[in-house]
């Protein structure tokens, strides 16, 4: 029981990703979280706007349930899979995020400074999420895909495109940890 | 009962997602600091397991429920879409630490706040849609 609550090892974690990847090919679809933001784009009414989102997105809806599970797997795990072992940092990483302004790092999923009640009332919090969010659907949808669509279906299917957009994901990562973030906070 | 089974793989994925520490705001962080190979093995042993099954049935011609043979989807061939729209997504998945599939996960945690990341993305996503005749791909 101790294991079950305990964080989930790496060794084990990325295959169990790679089984909803087999899992959702099996059921004859495919692994691509981001393909539900255009889908609520077009539940949306946004095909009156671009021809993008003219589609009939009752074909997708599937994916609006995987999304449904995902928030209840979310629900579960912390309320009932879970202790309060927190996660395990690298040391250097803690203090490094201490001397940025980042408290307890590790004992949550999200750091309070960024999500908190006072962040996200404070114009400069709000617009980290805001803006943060942008990049994320943007760009996301310009490559073709996200972490699940490129980094593991793309990848493991050996596509170069794949390969391509995932360099991208982690030049845009590595200028946001190691440049823009001594800048912001 | 058609649902189900999509409600089902979402909850072991939101599960696994947070048993992994890859919905962590602090494991991204980590990852792309360089401090921690956590992540990396996470995505490592994903894509490994993903190319054994992806060849193995392809070898075995493994159906899928609606009888076709299993197949991933060819992306479109290019390089300006894909090298500028990942920086574009790496810099926001940095930032909130969150990508499409955690988003969501984050949020059944009880992360509320995160209700205005999701908000942003599909407004991100409205957005590429107008400008899309317009980009280089």
């Amino acid at each position: 029981m101790e294991l079950l609550l305990n964080p989930w090892p790496w060794y084990l974690s990325g295959p169990l990703i790679a089984l909803i990847m087999a899992l959702l090919l099996y059921f004859g679809k495919n692994f691509g979280m981001s393909s539900n933001l255009r889908t609520m784009c077009a539940i949306g009414g946004a095909g009156k706007y671009s021809n993008f989102f003219k589609m009939n997105w009752r074909d997708y809806s599937w994916n609006l349930v995987v999304v449904l599970g995902a928030v209840i797997g979310g629900f579960i795990a912390v309320h009932f899979l879970s202790n309060d072992s927190g996660t395990n940092l690298n040391p250097a990483t803690v203090s490094e995020l201490k001397s940025l302004g980042f408290s307890n790092a590790g004992k949550t999923l999200v750091p309070e400074e960024l999500y908190g009640t006072g962040a996200i009332t404070s114009l400069k919090g709000l617009a980290l999420l805001i803006v943060g969010g942008l990049l994320v659907g943007f760009g996301t949808r310009y490559a073709g895909g996200c972490t699940s669509g490129h980094a593991i279906t793309g990848l493991s299917s050996l596509q170069r495109p794949s390969l391509i957009a995932v360099i991208g994901f982690f030049i845009g990562g590595l200028v946001m940890a190691n440049l823009i973030f001594p800048l912001i906070f | 009962m058609k649902f189900l089974k999509f409600l089902l793989v979402g909850i072991v994925f939101g599960i696994v997602l947070v048993k992994s520490e890859a919905v962590s705001w602090y494991r991204i962080y980590e990852m792309f600091r360089f401090q921690s190979f956590h992540m990396y093995g996470i995505i490592g042993t994903a894509i490994a397991s993903g190319i054994l099954f992806l060849q193995l049935s392809k070898r075995s011609h493994l159906k899928s429920l609606n009888g076709a043979e299993i197949f991933v989807p060819k992306k479109d061939k290019g390089f300006t879409r894909y090298i500028v729209g990942g920086t574009i997504f790496g810099l926001g998945w940095a930032m909130v630490g969150a990508c499409p599939g955690p988003m969501y996960v984050l949020l059944g945690t009880g992360i509320y706040s995160m209700f205005i990341v999701i908000a942003a993305a599909v407004l991100g996503t409205f957005i590429y849609g107008l400008l899309k005749d317009k980009l280089p791909h």
